[in-house]
This record gives C-alpha cells, sequence and structure tokens, in this order.
C-alpha cells in the first residue's frame, strides 16, 4: 500500500514537471541557425537530395560510427549467452508447417529481399537508408525460418558478411582522412549530377554497407533467440 | 481533417498503452505495444518524417514484437 | 495540433514509468521499457516540427534554392532514427537476460531474485 503511494506521488511530481514544461510552448516560425546552415548548404557541400541521409551519413557520421558499434556489441553478447552446449534431440514431435506459409514463403522471400536492397541503394534520394533497408532484409530472414524451422544457417557466411561490411566502413572513412577533409568525409569520390544514382561521392557506398551489416546482425540476433545456431568446435 | 486523425490516433495510443500495462495475459500485452508503435508510425507521417516513419514500422512493430513471442514460446516450452 | 502529439508522447512515457515501476512479472517490466522508448522519441520529433513546413527531402517541389523557409527541421529526424535500431538492441538484450534467468530459477517474478541484495 506504501510502494503504490509512493508511485503515484512520483507519477504526479513527473506529469507536474512536464505541464509546466509545455504550458509556454509557442509554434516555432523559424528554423534554429543550425537547422538553416543545413539546409542552405546542404546541397551544395554534400550533393545529396535527402538531408536526413547527408545528416546521418557525412555531417554526424562519427555517431553512426558508434551506433553501428553498439550493435556489434549486442549481437555478440546475445550469441554469447544463448549458445547450446550439446545437440541436445528434440524431444516434442515437430508439427508440419501449414501449406499457406510454405507457399507465401516460396514467393515473398525473394521480392522482400529485393525491397530491402533497393531501399538501402537508393537512401540518398528518396526516404530510405541503410537501416531501414536492413530492418526489411532482416523480416525476409525470419519468414525463410519459419517456413522451414531445420534451416541449416552456415554460420560462417553471416558473420563474413558483416566483419566485411564493418571493415569497409571504416576503410572508406580513413580514405576520407588521407583523400578529403576529414574522417567519412565523402568528397573521396566525385560528387557528379545532383539527383542521379551515382551522385553525392561515397555516399551510396557507406551506406550499402552500413545496411548489409544491420541486416545480417539482426538476422544473426534471430536465429540465436530461435536457438538452432550449432556449435562449430 | 489532420486534426481528427491526429485526435484519433492519440486515443487509440493511449488505450492500447493502458491495456498493455494491466492486462493479465503476456501475448495480448506484446500485441497491444506493436498497435502502439504502429499508430506513431502514422503520427510521425502527419509530422512530415517519412524516414522516421518507415524505421519504426520496420522495427517497432515488426522484428520487437517477433522478437517478444520468441522468447515467449521458449519459456512456455521449458514449462 | 503540436499541442495533442506532445501530450501523447508525455502520456505514453508516464505509462511505461508506471508498468516498470509497480509490476511484478520480468516481461511486463520490458513491456514498459518499449512504451517509455516509443513515447520519447514522439517527443523529439514533435520538437522539431514548424508550422506549414514539409518533409526535408529536396524534390521537385521544394526545389534547391531557399530551402530554409519551407522544410521541418532535420536534425531531431536523424537523432531519432539512430535512437529506434539502439532501442531494438537493448529490447532483445533484456530479453536474453530474462530467458537466462528464468532458466536458472524457474520463475518469472522478479521478487524471487534476492540473492544480492544486502
Amino acid at each position: 500500500m506504501i510502494r503504490n503511494f509512493f508511485i503515484i506521488a512520483i507519477l504526479a511530481g513527473l506529469a507536474a514537471v512536464f505541464v509546466s514544461l509545455f504550458w509556454n510552448f509557442g509554434d516555432s516560425e523559424v528554423l534554429t541557425p543550425l537547422a538553416t546552415h543545413y539546409a542552405t548548404n546542404g546541397a551544395a557541400e554534400v550533393g545529396a537530395p535527402n538531408l536526413v541521409t547527408s545528416i546521418v551519413v557525412t555531417y554526424r557520421g562519427f555517431d553512426t560510427l558508434g551506433e553501428v558499434t553498439i550493435l556489434f556489441l549486442v549481437a555478440s553478447i546475445v550469441s554469447f549467452f544463448l549458445k547450446r552446449e550439446k545437440l541436445q534431440p528434440e524431444t516434442t514431435p515437430k508439427r508440419e508447417t501449414s501449406e499457406i506459409i510454405l507457399t507465401a514463403a516460396k514467393l515473398l522471400v525473394p521480392i522482400v529481399m529485393v525491397l530491402g536492397i533497393y531501399v538501402f541503394i537508393n537512401g540518398h534520394l528518396t526516404p530510405g537508408g541503410g537501416f531501414q533497408g536492413g530492418a526489411i532484409i532482416a523480416t525476409a530472414f525470419v519468414l525463410l525460418l519459419m517456413a522451414n524451422p531445420d534451416f541449416k544457417i552456415n554460420h560462417k557466411i553471416i558473420a563474413t558478411v558483416e566483419s566485411v561490411s564493418g571493415i569497409a566502413f571504416v576503410l572508406i572513412g580513413v580514405f576520407g582522412i588521407l583523400l578529403a577533409g576529414g574522417f567519412l568525409d565523402n568528397k573521396v569520390l566525385p560528387l557528379g549530377t545532383f539527383g542521379k544514382i551515382f551522385s553525392a561521392g561515397a555516399i551510396p557506398l557507406i551506406y550499402s554497407f552500413v545496411g548489409l551489416k544491420v541486416g545480417s546482425e539482426l538476422s544473426n540476433i534471430l536465429s540465436n533467440l530461435q536457438g538452432i545456431q550449432k556449435e562449430e568446435m | 481533417m489532420n486534426l481528427i486523425i491526429i485526435i484519433v490516433l492519440s486515443l487509440v495510443m493511449i488505450v492500447m498503452a493502458v491495456t498493455a500495462i494491466i492486462h493479465k495475459k503476456l501475448a495480448v500485452a506484446v500485441i497491444a505495444t506493436g498497435v502502439v508503435s504502429l499508430m506513431a508510425s502514422v503520427m510521425y507521417l502527419l509530422m512530415a518524417a517519412p524516414d522516421v516513419a518507415m524505421t519504426e514500422a520496420a522495427i517497432g512493430s515488426g522484428l520487437s514484437t517477433i522478437i517478444f513471442f520468441y522468447v515467449l514460446n521458449k519459456i512456455r516450452k521449458a514449462k | 495540433m503540436e499541442i495533442i502529439a506532445l501530450i501523447t508522447g508525455f502520456a505514453l512515457i508516464l505509462v511505461g514509468l508506471y508498468g516498470i515501476l509497480s509490476k511484478r512479472n520480468i516481461i511486463k517490466i520490458i513491456v514498459g521499457f518499449s512504451l517509455f522508448d516509443t513515447g520519447l522519441h514522439v517527443l523529439i520529433v514533435t520538437v522539431g516540427y514548424i508550422k506549414g513546413g514539409t518533409a526535408p527531402i529536396l524534390d521537385s517541389v521544394v526545389g534547391t534554392t531557399d530551402v530554409a523557409s519551407k522544410i521541418v527541421d532535420p536534425v531531431p529526424q536523424a537523432l531519432v532514427l539512430t535512437a529506434i535500431v539502439i532501442g531494438l538492441g537493448v529490447t532483445s538484450l533484456m530479453l536474453a537476460y530474462a530467458l537466462k534467468m528464468y532458466q536458472a530459477k524457474k520463475s518469472l517474478d522478479i521478487s524471487d531474485f534476492k540473492d544480492m541484495k544486502w
């Protein structure tokens, strides 16, 4: 009873703080100075029509490197926790997967994978990018796992794709230091014409590697939670 | 018109969030969380943020719900 | 119109916090964390909205000259993009821990795990 009373008191205090914060909330009519600089100089300096992509990859590229590192840490910790000691044989009899899921998986998995790859290749022209494309690829992977529960994943392929993408991302960043302005500068490749697919310097390349890395890491987490990773001793 | 859509979305979000916390069954709570993410994704579109809407729809109401159900299934099998 | 979205964000934060503080089932606590995350992201994106602005993509409607008076603020959207993916990572890590705790003691009630209490 006392515990409930304290919880309600804390929440009421927080609600009072929130109300006093938005009592003076007025609509802003004009952008902040930082956003004005990004808006007016974004097209000339970076050359990508999608302003959010140019902020995530070029202006704030270091934060993206940190986020990719955090995802790598999460994937390795989950895989470390959930490994199985020896392969116990399944004791419960497995049901046959239903016909609807088998047919739908055969039709849908290639289409969804192509959609994911399209989303992260065109990240600098339309809304989209590496994270969205990676999540769509992981969803296609889950459909594959559900249709065939005995699908033996070759653990080495996923690990190779993930490591190569991570190293390539950091290498492009280091080339930015050697050949152009700073870390992850996108002027290592020519800027090209505004609005074509091979424009905006190294942004399509960087975002493709980020998309592949995010997709393979999320697939790794999901297959660990399903429990079919085998120990390669 | 936008105002009506935002009011309806807000009401559905808050009702589903309260259901997710109060209901006794765990499966209902997880599905209610997925519905909250879906409504938030439409609200991001009304706030002129298409990138964020795509990310929230794919990750919040897709992968997060699937991960919850995998873990619930393992707990139910081990009982 | 932004006031309604702001109130929704705050309400989701309060509901999520109530779920974290007062429930005993570990999976319910994790659901509360997920609701807290969603409410916070709605709040951050709403703060960056400019009245009458459009999406920050330079297509044929917006053009490339005098962009700063037509678009909404793109910086909070870039921050929330990263935050959503990290929120998924933290949720999956918490669920892996919950699975291991259940395998150790066969119970999902958080008041059974009193080993480290002074």
